[in-house]
């Protein structure tokens, strides 16, 4: 089976880029699932079925997400084997953007949208900075210039991927994408032992440890101190 | 300092911000190879050669097929595509590594683009220049807000801001700026019917920039400033029609029709006098609505 991780911001598109661009290998008679990783709720589980993609759903509730997505990998690619997939995409929204799903070794697509302004690729991290594809979204309701603008700072962010407009309404890109990913992704047997593309946060602290006190006699592990200078 | 640390360090600073300089495209020409229709049958014309500063129409129904052409020729199609079309640049197949480039081969204008930065348009001109490695100076914005202001009826300026420009006038900067900081060779016009502007002009100023002008249409208009046009019907080019001299004399006097109603219009907004629109020698009436 082959294995694609997408992540991307909240609400980028990535559901709807997904689901145009499995269309578009079912056409190819190739078969494809989803396991959708988030948060605390998601309902795009749903829009997967509507279009009959199979779709498995994974919600990190009160760990980090991005932790959860790296203790739970396995589980959802035995799900796909089992399932009988050809390939299988992760979804994860990259909520603070420290983290990264990308493995190595596993084809990488980060997903970023034109409306979403031209500093946001440089303020992803590793998510679109580690990807070998970067699809940007929503480029038929920006100008030409503002896409050229933005495509240019995603470059800056990541100069070696390869960079695809994608529109998830209407499809345009997504049988583009398609080809890429297929070209891209190499036949996966087994993700034990394979390596995160990019470490997670130094961790533990207090809080992550359910501590709700504010102050430094509470304060335990790794802790960041901020300093700013006096004005 | 940790692992996690380090890699960080090293993934911002691998950020700085040394410019992006990508190869600008040498294109004279785009060719058409044909492929097949969506019922698999072999297209049967000839390959279409398209020229630096040509226009070229795309006519055919909703869903026929318009925009896959479009993405073929944006994708270099290889035969890859459900097409099976090939794109030539210069006759020539083109290095598979063109596809990812960071200087897209088209660009595209359309009625429901906006304006989403918010800056004013001479910050948005600086910066789409500094996202191509050029040096904007005041001269060429000036170019650039001048030839704006030619296609739309009031005037914008440097200080006026992207996101208080009129429908109109957000087409003509767009326009303008495509033709003159943008690098794609290939300019794809996709409904700009009641834009606002005038398009004979717009056309012509794409045209002056050596583009290559494509544009999906349905308007007769716009439609018959083109040379040819590009019927699609099933998924497939049905036939490319070379526009005749009838056709030409029809282009001319919807261009007339077009004129009239803008400059009854500028007349209008400025409480000018309308009833030299009836006068005979002026307007035609055999033209004129």
């Amino acid at each position: 089976m082959k294995l694609v991780t997408v992540a991307g911001p909240p609400s980028c598109g990535k559901t709807s880029v997904i689901i145009r661009t499995i269309l578009e290998l079912r056409a190819r008679g190739r078969n494809a699932g989803v396991v959708k990783f988030d948060c605390l709720s998601t309902d795009d589980d749903e829009r997967y079925r509507t279009f009959e993609i199979p779709v498995g759903k994974g919600l990190s509730q009160s760990t980090c997400p991005d932790h959860y997505f790296a203790t739970n990998i396995e589980e959802a690619f035995r799900w796909g084997e089992d399932s009988g997939f050809d390939i299988l995409f992760t979804e994860s929204a990259g909520l603070c953007n420290r983290c990264s799903p990308h493995l190595k070794s596993v084809v990488a697509v980060a997903i970023v949208d034109n409306l979403s302004g031209v500093t946001t690729p440089r303020k992803v991290g590793p998510m679109l900075k580690t990807a070998d594809i970067v699809a940007i979204t929503k480029g038929d309701i920006v100008s030409q210039a503002e896409r050229e603008v933005f495509a240019t700072h995603v470059r800056i962010a990541n100069r070696k991927a390869k960079i695809i407009p994608v529109n998830g309404l209407n499809g345009q890109g997504a049988f583009e994408l398609s080809r890429l990913i297929v070209e891209s992704a190499n036949e996966v047997s087994t993700v034990t032992g394979l390596r995160l593309r990019f470490p997670m946060p130094s961790a533990v602290c207090s809080y992550c440890l359910g501590e709700r006190r504010i102050g430094a006699q509470h304060q335990i592990g790794n802790v960041t101190p901020l300093q700013l200078e006096a004005v | 300092m940790t692992e996690s640390d380090r890699a960080l360090q090293a993934l911002v600073g691998d950020s700085a911000d040394r410019p992006i300089k990508d190869e600008e495209w040498d294109l004279s020409s785009i060719t058409i190879v044909p492929g097949v229709d969506k019922s698999g049958k072999p297209e049967a014309h000839e390959q279409i050669t398209m020229q630096k500063g040509e226009v070229v129409c795309i006519v055919g129904p909703t869903g026929s097929g318009k925009s896959r052409l479009l993405a073929d020729i944006e994708w270099l199609a290889r035969a890859d595509t459900p097409t099976r079309r090939t794109i030539l640049i210069n006759g020539r197949e083109p290095d598979p590594d063109a596809r990812y480039t960071g200087n897209r081969l088209v660009a595209q204008l359309s009625q429901n683009m906006n304006f989403v930065m918010d800056v004013a348009v001479r910050e948005f001109l600086e910066l789409h220049a500094q996202s191509r490695g050029i040096d904007m100076d005041e001269a060429r914005v000036g170019d650039v807000i001048l030839a704006a202001n030619e296609l739309a009826g009031e005037p914008l300026s440097g200080d006026s801001q992207l996101t208080e420009l009129s429908g109109g006038q957000s087409r003509a900067l767009m326009i303008a700026d495509t033709a003159l900081l943008s690098s794609s060779p290939i300019v794809l016009i996709d409904e700009i019917e009641n834009a606002g502007i005038d398009r004979t002009q717009a056309i012509e100023l794409l045209r002056g920039a050596e583009k290559i002008v494509l544009a999906a249409t349905h308007d007769p208009a716009l439609a018959l400033l083109a040379q040819r046009r590009i019927v699609i019907a099933n998924g497939g080019i049905r036939s490319v029609q070379a526009r005749s001299p009838a056709e030409e004399e029809l282009a001319r006097r919807l261009s007339v029709r077009d004129e009239f109603s803008r400059s009854l219009r500028n007349a209008l907004r400025t409480g000018g006098d309308l009833d030299s629109f009836l006068d005979p020698s002026r307007w035609a009436p055999s033209e004129c609505p």
